[in-house]
């Protein structure tokens, strides 16, 4: 599953980085998300549910679903 | 010895501003890059063992990919490729030490360049209250580069790594190499081996700050966050007006009382008039508004410093997204509320060439305070200081003049977006920081560059306007009053044209030094009706009787749009680099401006007002 499909407040385990946008992948690798991180979805903005709060590690990085859905996700590790 | 060249390079919201203005006290100089208008940003401090550092605090990146001008500067940089800036002696590069295991990949992309280098783990008070613990020998052996926790903000806090600093001086000598960007395939083997030294020096890693989940909960929440944002956006504009009146007063009671001592003590000559009617007048008018300048600086300061200001972004990405814009845009929006200038160039930071130029756009609507100083004086000549409700109304028709750049500002980024500026939005990945309390002294010394900033603009720009001025209006002098001076020359020609929005000649004559800069037309409007004899009465209570409502409701509406300042447009130039897009710029706000003031004028009258 992707990030973008966790629901409020739940946590998962980030499994791999879609390398399908390069430009995307490589911004999301520098701002710190990287395969076996802690990630979970704090909030979602008040108008479309978007953007998104996203905790990763210690810090909170907001994205909106576009870029959510480069991320995959497990929930069960 | 020659000054060793020390760059600050490190992730937005690591310190690295703080930790600039904790090592140099403040004293930065600010120049631009030739061509590319990012910032440089440099101080001079001296190490405890008597080594001078010239330090260069970079714009904020998380690598070496870059997308925007202000990362390109950084990297080029820090590469030695750039241009305009040799290479530096050394790096001096910060990280949140809350978070090093999503940092650490950075680190050792700049170790890879092979450049002297000290790392400091940056607030690591605020880390270590959490209950962060690092063992940093073990990071220090792992990496094999000095590494120094630190607290920007205070001296015993920076005592170490500046110990580290004389000891690295001293020791490597500091001889730059030449370095490689670490490419996309390294990335993820450089995230790799971070993650491994992080489970290694990683000694407790709690959870993420409380106190910040628990304001987030309130701040972000879909009802409650909004209506928090709007509140703390009007209390920003009462606090302006409210606390600001007692030193205004003051000010205002200073700049007379020098005016009448010169008048009393001086023979009556030319220089007198120049003194008083030009100079004072017209300086004095403008630093009269610096109190409300500073509870402006002050607030927007705060919330940046605290954490809200990202959170702010993040509730208006959507409807900015919708509007043509992106959450990225807010920031830059925002500061052009207090200068469109600092709010175009912070407009860098935004990747997508056309939502930039979108924003730039739209950055002289938003009101920013040069506008202040027009705007009060009209409301406090024309507006009665009533109360509607639990407001006053002077206070709701400046918060509708505001209301009404930002509406304008959103129609206008919508056409734009749909018409010239077409494109997909660009991603949005922007850090919500921690939540803490803004430093004392890292506050006062930003707001002292920025009030500095504006008093020299008053004291240059202005003074220079204000002379000028006072010449046109008083040279050739002649018997029919203002009509015959050399200002009343040019604004006859303009007065046809400006008749028809409820513009007198007065009016005319003080928008042609206003083209200079927006304050400038009250110092005018000043010196234009001091020099008709009437220095006793105050310009306020002269314009009730000089000025009809409807007109001076034009004039606030002409206000709204007019790009009145010579410094801003030059700035929009510079950084669209584009004479056309100027030239749109200029043309569509006066357009504006024009149909604006009209339309006020015309149905003001029409309502008998």
């Amino acid at each position: 599953m992707n990030l973008d499909q966790l629901t409020e407040g739940a946590s998962a385990r980030i499994v791999s980085i879609d390398d399908g946008v390069a430009d995307l992948a490589a911004k999301l690798r520098e701002i710190g998300f990287c395969e076996g991180d802690d990630v979970q979805l704090l909030t979602r903005g008040p108008l479309a549910g978007q953007p998104l709060a996203i905790r990763l590690n210690r810090r909170i990085i907001a994205m909106r679903r576009e870029e959510a859905r480069a991320i995959q996700v497990d929930q069960s590790l | 010895m020659n000054r060793v060249r020390l760059a600050l390079v490190g992730a937005p919201n690591s310190g690295k501003s703080t930790l600039f203005n904790g090592l140099t006290g403040g004293r930065a100089k600010t120049a631009n890059y030739a061509g590319v208008t990012v910032e440089r940003r440099h101080g001079v401090f001296t190490t405890p063992a008597g080594h001078a550092v010239d330090l260069l605090d970079l714009p904020g990146i998380y690598g070496f990919t870059t997308r925007s001008l202000d990362e390109r500067v950084s990297v080029d940089t820090i590469l030695g490729r750039n241009p305009d800036e040799p290479a530096p002696d050394g790096l001096l590069v910060l990280i949140d030490a809350g978070d090093i295991r999503t940092q650490l990949h950075f680190i050792l992309q700049v170790r890879a360049l092979g450049r002297p280098m000290v790392v400091a783990l940056n607030m690591i008070d605020l880390a270590e209250r959490d209950g962060v613990r690092i063992d940093v020998p073990a990071l220090e052996r792992r990496l094999g580069v000095p590494v120094v926790p630190t607290r920007a903000t205070r001296a015993s806090g920076r005592a170490a790594l500046l110990e580290r600093l004389d000891a690295a001086i001293a020791s490597e000598g500091w001889t730059a190499t030449e370095g490689k960007a670490p490419d996309s395939a390294d990335l993820k083997a450089l995230q790799r081996e971070a993650r491994h030294v992080a489970r290694e020096v990683i000694l407790e890693e709690p959870a993420i700050n409380r106190a910040t989940r628990a304001i987030d909960r309130v701040v972000l929440n879909k009802f409650a966050g909004p209506l928090i944002l709007a509140a703390i956006l009007f209390l920003m504009f009462q606090a302006v007006f409210s606390w600001a009146t007692a030193p205004m007063d003051a000010i205002d009671t200073g700049v007379a009382a020098i005016s009448d001592w010169i008048s009393a003590t001086m023979p009556d000559i030319w220089l007198r008039s120049l003194i008083t009617d030009g100079i004072i007048a017209g300086v004095g008018s403008v630093i009269i508004f610096l109190p409300q300048i500073l509870i402006l600086f002050s607030l927007i300061l705060i919330l940046e410093a605290s954490g809200y200001m990202a959170r702010a972004a993040f509730m208006m990405d959507e409807i900015m997204l919708r509007v043509g814009l992106n959450g990225r845009a807010f920031i830059p929006l925002l500061s052009s509320f207090a200068c469109a200038i600092p709010g175009i160039m912070a407009a860098r930071t935004i990747e997508n060439e056309r939502d930039r130029l979108t924003t730039i756009m739209v950055a002289p609507l938003m009101t920013c305070s040069a506008r202040l100083p027009v705007y009060t004086l009209i409301i406090s000549a024309f507006i009665p200081p009533t109360s509607v409700g639990p407001f006053g109304l002077q206070g709701l028709v400046m918060f509708g003049l505001y209301l009404a750049g930002i509406v304008s500002a959103v129609v206008v980024a919508f056409i734009l977006k749909r018409t010239v500026t077409k494109g997909p939005p660009q991603a949005l990945l922007m850090e919500l920081p921690t939540y803490k309390m803004p430093d004392l002294k890292d506050f006062v010394i930003n707001l002292y560059s920025r009030g500095w900033a504006f008093l020299r603009r008053a004291g240059t720009v202005i003074f220079t306007v204000s002379v000028v001025l006072w010449f046109l209006a008083s040279y050739p002098a002649s018997d029919n009053g203002i009509r015959g001076s050399f200002a009343g020359m040019i604004g006859s020609v303009l007065e046809p044209i400006l008749k028809p929005i409820g513009f007198n000649l007065e009016i005319a004559i003080a928008l042609v030094p206003g083209m200079a800069a927006r304050e400038v037309a009250v110092g005018a409007l000043g010196t234009v009706y001091a020099l008709q004899g009437n220095d006793e009465a105050g310009l306020a209570t002269l314009l009730q009787t000089a000025w009809s409502l409807p007109t001076a409701l034009a004039f606030l509406a002409w206000y709204v749009y007019a790009p009145q300042c010579l410094a801003s447009l030059a700035v929009a130039r510079r950084e669209m680099n584009s004479w056309g897009w100027t030239a749109l710029l200029i043309v569509y706000l006066f357009a504006m401006a024009y149909v604006a003031a009209g339309a006020t004028y015309w149905t003001a009258t029409w309502l008998g007002l």
